[in-house]
């Protein structure tokens, strides 16, 4: 009853600091051209885009997606706006999957984009309302003690998160659309680098990124006789932010998403199965943290991957080959960089950062209290 | 039980100077008004957008080609506007129109000075007396004949605007929080407990959140418990208004089923441990109100820790 | 579309009062809690039946970023849920609910919108939705846009004030149960005094907070909960352009094409989400809808109109009265964005 689904093409930005060289519109339309053009097809060609970013205070627009109808080809046409935090990305890609599955749409854009520079994101994430203890520190200061908590459970070394930074930032010079490309990290530098919210350092921390992402997606009519990357699951879940008994390193959401996404997707051992993945670590704790949540390790044991090398492009699980959210962080394109980027690995589209052979590949994403969870599996094969 | 009154509310006001980047396309637009020139965009059916959209609103094709139109044009709708708004182009009573400039297929929306305006009504650009403000470079429109005509001249490329959005609301606390709050400024910790897994919220939620029900058992809890887990905040940011560096820490109460955050001092950042007892450091009672601040910070004890299996499970 | 995927029906329908402010908070969970409830119980399932949960809310109206993640907590979601959001009127949620149910992962599905425009300025928050370059830093609020469109069809013969008071006296008359009910006729409307020439207070939606709920469920199923469902045979949404004044305002193009590609014909009652009186004569005239159509007897969006959660309640209210057999085919439809830019319009039919 379920249509196959495949990503025809992606493409994305290059993402800095502050895009001034664009507008909004301009910033979206890069990464849908981009994303066009890898598809090989044109606006004429798409029956439904799907928008997605993080909360509208960050550009000051409300539903900029009105705005920004024309310049993603959506005039005309059906346009969904996701908002979902930080995984809104990965959501909108997952929505945008769902047009297809359900046979509702041959050929969907899904874009997703972020403009920070227009404010400035630590503001825009510490406004408290009245009443409020204005204690929070931003998303750094929301997530370090949970971190604190990670390595206190799992006795993890102090090193391990120096370790991700060092590994996602030298992926990063692999990838000309990052924003930091720091071929020249090192342990030592990252150690060295200020401590922001302790354990968090800076080197460890994402940057604030101008950038968007699009995919193309389309039915297994619009993707014969191409190369394309099959979509073999998809998952989302949600829980509280906060609630009595809640985990908030191994947050329960995350695990059903992922026990439901490896079982659609027919993978028993993740670690053994999956070539590739993109997961959402905007600190760079969240590598081991992550690798236990979506199950690729027993809890506790994330750490080990990580110090071993196993994550690293050569290794075992190469994780966010990409740069991942570490290089890059435009809030509402990271969770579709994260889905576009698995998909470039099957595809063989991932040039200097492309893991060998791969043929499956995940795309993770999280937001709000580390309470959303979307995800998807795609293969080089048809499922 | 503290009594039900009205909740509590209070000012929210969200305000930012945006700094928007014009990309190649408007920038031209907006130079050209800062040399008192007015430019609209060729679409691809052969019409005059003033002001020139980036992308046609047909194939959306980036439009490149623009044209200069005229200072003039005609109303071609209006609507009152009696009593401005905060931010809208005049202070006292205009009609915003739909304004089509000679030599433009399509109008453009502005205000209009004038205490009768009509469909049809011929009008002309006043300019502002600065430049580089984007579509307030001009202030507005008025009739034909009032208007002095200004001659365009050079301007110096603009690439950015500024755009203040300033908005005002008005903040509910939920009746649940308003009574923790009004307890707060007795000098009271009041959890509240939920009716079906019975389990104590300070501060409540809306609804118990596993549940989906309102939370409406009050229970006092003591001012004292331990630190689950924290971190140092080193870094200072916009609208920060505690200094750094500061502990910001988890507080589980005693008797409480969640922690929440707030500041630890009276000792060294890095003597803050996981587990360690601590008790609240109120401030001075005239200082009360109905918020948590009225703890300044928590302070140890100098109990010995929680055992690790104490919170363990509130990580 | 594919045939092979499921109809969808909607099996039951619960709103909030529709009131000018409520106690409650912008994050909506009071006014949820007590219609999710109802909405449940109306369709003879509990939270653990429900596949996927969407709603649709907007942080710009709430003052907060973020604001959809508090109400959350209205739903109990631990288990954790399969959900998601729109930053839109909730009857895009809708929309998102039944392609779910389409790809056949789920069979049932909540739908949940909510808004407190109390809480801020309305007219002055919507103008955000305006190009932030070059309109929006004048500031026109959504009051002033309406207005201006509003001449557009007087000027060109398309209504007439006279017409815009009628439908604001049916429309108050229509609903006792609505927040604005008052029996008055078109000629005492014309005497009151404009807010906004040609607007007066009569021709724009009041200031309301609510909230609403729809479940919808795979038709087979719907069967099994309730004796009459409102089966979805279309529902389409389109997007006109975002440059306001390329567009022809009188009309509503979008309108007219997803009405369409739905297949709105045969209809005998609509809910037109109209926030002002001469929207629901320009969406009736682009819909075609004559004289024997039923329009708004709930009272619409001018006798109630709680943002983010009113063309959601658009598609409640019809569906109640297809449920109920009062209608065999209705239409729904809900708006977003300045001066009508984008429309979507969903077809009912009974089905036993």
């Amino acid at each position: 009853m379920k249509q196959r689904a495949a990503v025809l093409g992606v493409g994305q930005t290059h993402h800095r600091s502050k895009r001034l060289d664009v507008t909004m519109a301009g910033l979206c339309r890069e990464a849908v051209d981009r994303a066009l053009e890898d598809a090989g097809l044109s606006f004429a060609d798409i029956d439904a885009v799907v928008l997605g970013k993080a909360p509208d205070l960050f550009e000051g627009v409300m539903m900029p997606e009105l705005v920004l109808a024309d310049a993603i080809g959506a005039t005309g046409k059906p346009l969904l706006r996701v908002h979902t935090a930080g995984s809104v990305g990965g959501s909108t890609a997952n929505v945008a999957a769902s047009l297809v599955h359900g046979g509702v749409h041959a050929r969907v854009l899904a874009v997703a984009f972020e403009k920070q520079s227009e404010s400035n994101a630590m503001w825009a994430l510490s406004i408290m309302p009245p009443f409020h203890m204005p204690v929070g520190a931003g998303a750094g200061g929301y997530f370090a003690p949970h971190v604190r908590s990670y390595i206190r459970r799992s006795g993890a070394p102090d090193h391990i998160g120096a370790l991700v930074a060092v590994k996602d930032r030298r992926n990063g010079a692999r990838n000309p659309y990052a924003h930091l490309r720091q071929a020249d990290i090192t342990l030592e530098s990252v150690q060295a680098s200020a401590m922001l919210w302790d354990p968090i350092r800076y080197d460890e921390t994402c940057p604030s990124s101008d950038g968007a992402c699009a995919i193309v997606l389309g039915d297994e009519r619009a993707a014969a006789g191409r190369t394309v990357a099959w979509l073999h699951a998809t998952a989302m879940r949600t829980e509280p932010t906060t609630f009595a008994g809640r985990d908030q390193v191994n947050p329960q959401a995350g695990r059903d998403a992922a026990a439901a996404l490896w079982r659609q997707a027919g993978i028993t051992d993740p670690l053994s199965q999956v070539d590739a993945a993109e997961i959402y670590v905007p600190f760079s704790w969240f590598e081991p943290m992550w690798l236990e949540n979506l199950g690729f390790v027993e809890e506790g044991q994330g750490w080990k991957l990580t110090e071993a090398g196993e994550t690293e492009l050569g290794g075992r699980l190469p994780v966010n080959p990409s740069g991942g959210v570490l290089s890059s962080n435009p809030i509402g394109a990271s969770g579709m960089l994260r889905f576009g980027e698995a998909a470039m690995q099957v595809m063989g589209r991932a040039g200097d950062h492309q893991v060998d052979g791969a043929r499956i590949a995940l795309g993770h994403a999280y937001g709000g209290g580390s309470q959303y969870f979307s995800m998807w599996v795609v293969g080089a094969e048809k499922p | 039980m503290t009594t039900s009154e009205a909740p509590l509310s209070a000012p929210l006001d969200i305000g930012f100077d945006y700094t928007r980047s014009l990309g190649p396309t408007l920038s031209r637009f907006v130079t050209g008004l800062a040399g008192r020139r007015i430019l609209g965009a060729r679409s691809s059916d052969g019409r005059v957008h003033v002001p020139p959209p980036e992308y046609d609103p047909v194939t959306g094709a980036p439009l490149t080609e623009l044209v200069e139109v005229a200072h003039t044009g005609t109303v071609t709708t209006w609507c009152r506007q009696p009593k401005p708004l905060a931010g809208q182009p005049l202070e006292h009573s205009f009609a915003w129109a739909l304004v089509l400039l000679d030599g433009a297929a399509t109008p453009m929306l502005h205000a209009v000075d004038a205490e009768r305006v009509h469909t049809g009504m011929r009008v002309r650009a006043r300019w502002a007396a600065s430049s580089g403000n984007g579509i307030r470079d001009i202030a507005c429109f008025g009739p034909i004949d009032d208007e002095p005509a200004v001659e365009p001249h050079d301007a110096e490329d603009v690439t950015m605007i500024t755009t203040p959005v300033h908005l005002s609301y008005q903040h509910s606390a939920s009746p649940e929080e308003s009574r923790y709050l009004r307890g707060l400024a007795e000098g009271k910790l009041l959890g509240q407990r939920c009716p079906a897994c019975e389990k104590v919220y300070l501060p409540p939620r809306g609804a118990c959140p596993t549940d989906g029900v309102p939370t409406e058992e009050e229970v006092e809890l003591p001012d004292h418990g331990i630190v689950t887990t924290f971190c140092i905040v080193n870094v200072p940011f916009l609208g920060q208004r505690i200094k750094p560096p500061y502990v910001a820490a988890y507080i589980l109460l005693d008797g409480a089923d969640i922690a929440f955050l707030h500041l630890v001092l009276g000792c060294a950042a890095d003597e803050v441990r996981m587990g360690m007892r601590v008790e609240a450091a109120w401030k001075p009672r005239a200082a009360w109100g109905t918020t948590l601040e009225n703890i300044d910070h928590f302070r140890p004890t100098g109990e010995p820790d929680a055992p690790y299996e104490a919170y363990a499970r509130h990580l | 579309m594919s045939s092979d995927s499921p109809e969808v029906a909607i099996v039951s329908f619960a709103q909030a009062p529709n009131v000018r402010a409520t106690h409650g908070t912008t994050n909506g969970v009071e006014m949820l809690v007590p219609i999710i409830r109802e909405a449940l119980a109306g369709a003879q399932l509990s939270k653990r039946d429900i596949g996927f949960w969407c709603s649709g809310s907007s942080d710009y109206l709430a003052g907060r970023a973020f604001s959809f993640i508090a109400a959350v907590d209205a739903i109990g979601a631990f288990p954790p849920i399969n959900e998601s959001h729109v930053e839109a009127d909730a009857a895009w949620a809708l929309y998102e609910a039944w392609v779910k149910i389409r790809t056949g992962e789920v069979d049932t599905a909540l739908v949940y919108g909510f808004g407190k425009s109390s809480a801020g300025e309305l007219r002055r928050v919507l103008a955000m939705q305006l190009d932030p370059y070059l309109v929006g830093p004048l500031w026109p609020d959504s009051v002033s846009v309406a207005g201006l469109q509003a001449r557009l069809g007087i000027d060109g013969g398309l209504w007439s004030e006279h017409a815009m008071a009628e439908v604001a006296a049916r429309s108050r008359a229509a609903n006792p149960d609505a927040q604005v009910h008052e029996r008055v006729t078109a000629e005492e409307l014309l005497r009151r005094p404009y807010v906004a020439d040609p607007l007066r207070a009569h021709d724009c939606a009041p200031i309301t907070d609510g909230a609403a709920v729809v479940v919808l469920a795979a038709a087979d199923r719907a069967r099994e909960l309730i004796a009459r469902p409102a089966v979805i045979t279309g529902i389409e949404h389109r997007v006109e352009s975002s440059h306001l004044t390329a567009r022809n305002l009188a009309t509503s193009p979008s309108t007219v094409a997803a009405a369409k590609a739905a297949g709105a014909d045969g209809i005998t009652l609509a809910e037109l989400h109209a926030p002002f009186t001469h929207q629901e004569i320009l969406l009736r005239q682009a819909l075609g809808l004559g004289d024997e159509v039923t329009v708004n007897p709930s009272g619409g969006a001018l006798a109630g109109n709680p943002m983010f959660a009113a063309g959601l309640a658009r598609i409640g209210e019809a569906a109640t009265r297809v449920m109920a057999g009062a209608a065999d085919r209705a239409l729904a439809h809900a708006t977003s964005g300045p001066a009508l830019q984008q429309n979507l319009v969903c077809v009912l039919k009974g089905g036993d």
